[in-house]
């Protein structure tokens, strides 16, 4: 086997694993596939023995397409394996292999990256949803017949503010000055066009506590979508747009709402070599990459006094405690909020099955998935879902659709539901 | 394809019965060394299906190699002769409590700690605590005799079992045992197959005792400037009318390696460290925990540490369990054993693997269960380095030959399994050996149920690089 492919794939970081299967129960796939080969050591061993000619790339194709990526693995293990650079590298292996399809690359290469792709999405859905389109054809199930399973989905979308509305936004707020900080915004893609209503509640929870918010020109999608799918160059021309339109100003903290984008942007300096000069940026850029989460705790400027008599459960992003390590800010912020009930969830590791696109490629398994975390979530018997990235804000409101609940539980992103607390500044 | 696996496949929904390269690979390996490719892997859900794979194993006399989570660290699940991978992980896990009786009745495929989790609900406990308990089945546990740090004072799972269900080698389902505590009738299989490591019987059932939960505990840790004085403390305090619960040894290398892994303020000045667990009554605690204190000044103890807090006491013990881990730090690659000796040996063992590390240069650390005589010396290696490997099998040979020497034994909870199958005739004299084989041999005719482990094959030796 050649030296670049066992380096592409990460061996001499598969020999960190001891096989000790401390990763078993935490391993969501593990536990809805029953069987080894979809846990992370069974995973790890095969990426070793595809490395060491003992199997061929496509004998890994299924078990590494099939992980969530949701890194809970990496929590438990005792040895620290590198997981992430592991199943990053088996991913790049794999999609070098594949025959170009035409539908994927117009989705990695133009539509994510592009906020005028985003800026359509978000004006489409806002159209097919005040036309009444969205009524006829869900009772028609038009929906249905799209060929991956986007009529689940779409039942689930938010309602979208006009085009007018998101098009009116300023790139620049300011309240009080001085400012206690100044916020660059990610604004994400997805969360730019279908969740645009979160994005501005989160501004507007910065300013109440005294920052100030700049959407920096230039911005582009962090990539994490396709380095989830192997597309490792091009997450790191992502990466490096990033990177110079936050250089363009000083600013305190970079800050996201999307654990998913966080996770990825706060792994940026991992993209390039160490030593050089894009790797000293990123290290630069990632030293200020904070969920929002973090930031309103850091910040400490509002106060909540409305009472909210709603009783709440907590699903964290898998990227957002398991990658970006921010697992005690949210519940410390819900905590705040008077009157409301927070109720942990037996499991609240336990990944969604949302993970990126996992919920769309991989449609059956995530269901599977979600009805283990949904068994949980009714165990609870909360009104209200939290959660803190729009892949599980979507994933939960499906798996409250599936379940039949939906008059008697929601699913809202934290920024949301903190604003409508309505918290003043201090 | 073969007839055999084609009829298994006949008689098995598609999806319990995996032939592709992925799903053999997955099942190829346990946590210690080797890698065997089975034919196919087979996952039963019902001892009426174990019970068909081994008739049908029997009559084309194909190796079926049962495993539960693949945690094992001596080699137990490996299927070294191909065939039939037999996972039982994916069992039904039921638990049947009777806290009345104090036993508790449970399937293959559950969780250890499960079991004392269970327990605890009731005020009772499932004293065997294997560091993998989370992860690995109680039938491996079973199969494998595991210990784990309460062994010194509660014993090892032996110790706790009173009844079995087990599928024969043969495709027939036996009772052994029963419900009872106690129970004399004819000879004691149940005692015979736990820790047969798989080439018994398949167990299917098991029923277990359970104790009450020691009402409170108490945490000490005691530093020494001398590896020996720390053994012969442990001595002193066992003689002196107290049991721990535990009684964790970890050398000095051992407590750099967790201080830079994960650091929590040992000691890293101290030869050695012992960390004790009391268990009991508030009240007696209080007592033992005097006496301790004053048992180590007289031994002369660098220091007596008692924590303030649970957090503190759980941060210790969480301590020690990072060792594992943390001295896979210093080289990839850990060969680990579980030799053990006379407790009062303790202090002359260490000696010997001192000796044994000088004379062939290698990294050996020492920590373990050192209340019962159970070390784990660890040697740090890289499997790459073939020269290096080669040292690393003559020092684990020599480490056991001291072991028995001492009036030790070459397992104290890990196994035999194909790692120290070579030894056993060192131990055991080639009657004694023999003895074990008969009783296999007629248990098992067509010798299908886990071939290559326990016994040594003709010239086998333990071999651990690759050329």
């Amino acid at each position: 086997m050649s030296n670049l492919l066992k380096e592409k794939l990460g061996y001499d970081k598969t020999f960190d694993c001891v096989q000790c299967g401390y990763c078993l129960p935490a391993c969501p796939t593990y536990e809805t596939m029953e069987k080894e080969t979809h846990s992370p050591r069974g995973r790890i061993n095969l990426v070793k023995m595809v490395a060491e000619g003992k199997a061929s790339v496509e004998d890994m194709r299924e078990p590494i397409e099939k992980c969530l990526g949701c890194m809970a693995c990496t929590t438990v293990c005792p040895t620290n394996v590198q997981y992430g650079a592991i199943l990053e590298g088996a991913k790049q292996v794999l999609d070098e292999e594949k025959p170009r399809r035409l539908v994927e690359d117009f989705f990695f290469q133009t539509f994510f990256p592009s906020s005028k792709w985003m800026d359509a999405l978000g004006n489409a859905t806002w159209a097919y949803q005040k036309s009444g389109l969205q009524k006829i054809s869900q009772r028609f199930g038009l929906t249905k017949k799209a060929p991956l399973p986007i009529h689940e989905f779409e039942a689930a979308l938010p309602p979208m503010p006009a085009p007018k509305k998101r098009r009116g936004r300023a790139d620049r707020y300011i309240r009080k000055r001085p400012s206690v900080a100044k916020v660059g915004f990610f604004q994400g893609c997805v969360m730019d066009s279908v969740f645009f209503e979160t994005n501005q509640n989160t501004v507007e929870l910065l300013l109440r506590s005294g920052a100030e918010v700049v959407f920096p020109e230039g911005q582009t999608c962090c990539g994490a979508l396709h380095a989830h799918t192997g597309k490792v160059d091009a997450s790191i021309e992502l990466a490096k747009q990033n990177i110079e339109a936050f250089e363009q100003e000083g600013f305190d903290y970079i800050v996201n709402n999307a654990g998913g984008c966080g996770a990825r942007l706060i792994e940026y300096h991992h993209l390039f070599e160490e030593g050089t000069e894009w790797h000293n940026r990123a290290v630069r850029f990632v030293e200020c990459v904070k969920d929002i989460s973090e930031v309103l705790v850091q910040l400490d400027g509002l106060v909540f006094e409305k009472t909210m008599d709603r009783t709440v459960t907590y699903q964290p992003s898998c990227h957002l405690q398991n990658v970006q390590k921010v697992t005690s800010e949210p519940l410390a912020l819900l905590q705040k909020i008077p009157g409301l009930e927070l109720r942990e969830l037996d499991r609240p590791d336990f990944c969604c099955g949302s993970a990126g696109v996992y919920n769309i490629v991989n449609y059956e398994d995530a269901m599977d998935i979600l009805d283990v975390k949904m068994q949980d979530v009714c165990g609870v018997d909360p009104d209200s879902v939290v959660t803190s990235n729009p892949g599980c804000l979507l994933q939960m409101k499906l798996g409250i659709e599936r379940e039949g609940v939906s008059g008697k539980i929601d699913s809202v992103h934290l920024v949301d539901l903190l604003l409508e607390a309505d918290p003043q500044p201090k | 394809m073969e007839e055999w696996l084609k009829e298994m496949q006949g008689l098995f929904p598609e999806e319990r019965v995996l032939t592709s390269i992925a799903d053999r690979h997955s099942y190829s390996f346990d946590a210690s060394f080797g890698e065997h490719l089975p034919d196919a892997v087979v996952q039963p859900k019902d001892k009426q299906e174990v019970a068909t794979v081994l008739k049908l194993a029997n009559a084309y006399k194909i190796p079926v190699h049962p495993r539960g989570s693949g945690t094992c660290l001596s080699g137990g699940p490996l299927p070294v002769h191909g065939g039939i991978v037999l996972d039982l992980s994916q069992y039904p896990a039921e638990i049947d409590l009777r806290p009345r009786d104090l036993t508790v009745t449970v399937t293959p495929s559950v969780l250890t700690a499960n079991i004392n989790k269970e327990a605890e609900k009731h005020g009772l406990m499932y004293a065997p605590d294997p560091s993998s308990a989370h992860v690995a089945t109680i039938g491996g546990n079973l199969a494998e005799n595991s210990g784990g740090p309460r062994g010194l004072k509660y014993g090892v799972t032996k110790d706790h079992v009173i009844g079995l269900e087990v599928v024969t080698p043969e495709g027939e389902i036996i009772r052994t045992g029963g419900q009872t505590i106690k129970n004399v009738t004819g000879i004691d299989l149940t005692k015979l197959i736990v820790g047969s490591e798989g080439t018994l019987g398949v167990i299917v059932g098991a029923t277990l005792k359970m104790m009450p939960k020691p009402p409170a505990v108490q945490t000490l840790m005691v530093a020494f400037d001398e590896v020996r004085r720390a053994g012969e403390a442990i001595s002193q305090t066992l003689i002196s009318g107290i049991l721990p619960a535990k009684m964790e040894f970890m050398d000095q290398a051992c407590i750099v390696a967790v201080e830079n892994f994960q650091p929590v303020g040992l000691p890293t000045d101290a030869a050695a460290v012992i960390i004790i667990e009391l268990d009991g009554h508030p009240e007696t605690l209080r007592v033992e925990r005097g006496l301790i204190e004053e048992i180590m000044e007289e031994m002369g103890a660098k220091e007596v540490i008692i924590p303030k807090s649970d957090d503190e006491a759980t941060k210790l013990w969480h301590a020690r369990k990072q060792v594992s881990p943390a001295i896979a730090k210093i080289k990839p690659t850990k060969v680990s054993e579980d030799a053990t000796v006379p407790r009062s040996k303790i202090p002359d063992f260490m000696d010997q693997l001192e000796l044994i590390k000088e004379k062939y240069d290698l990294e050996i650390v020492a920590f373990g269960h050192a209340g019962d005589g159970n070390l784990h010396p660890n040697i740090l290696c890289d499997k790459r380095d073939v020269e290096e490997m080669k040292r690393v099998e003559k020092a684990v040979e020599e480490m056991f030959e001291a072991a028995l020497e001492l009036g030790g034994t070459l397992s104290g909870e890990h196994g035999i399994g194909t790692m120290k199958a070579p030894f056993m005739e060192l131990e055991l004299g080639e009657v004694g050996l023999d003895m074990m084989k008969r009783i296999k041999d007629s248990w098992d005719p067509n010798g299908i149920l886990n071939p290559g482990k326990v016994f040594p094959e003709k010239g086998q030796k333990l071999v651990l690089h690759h050329e």
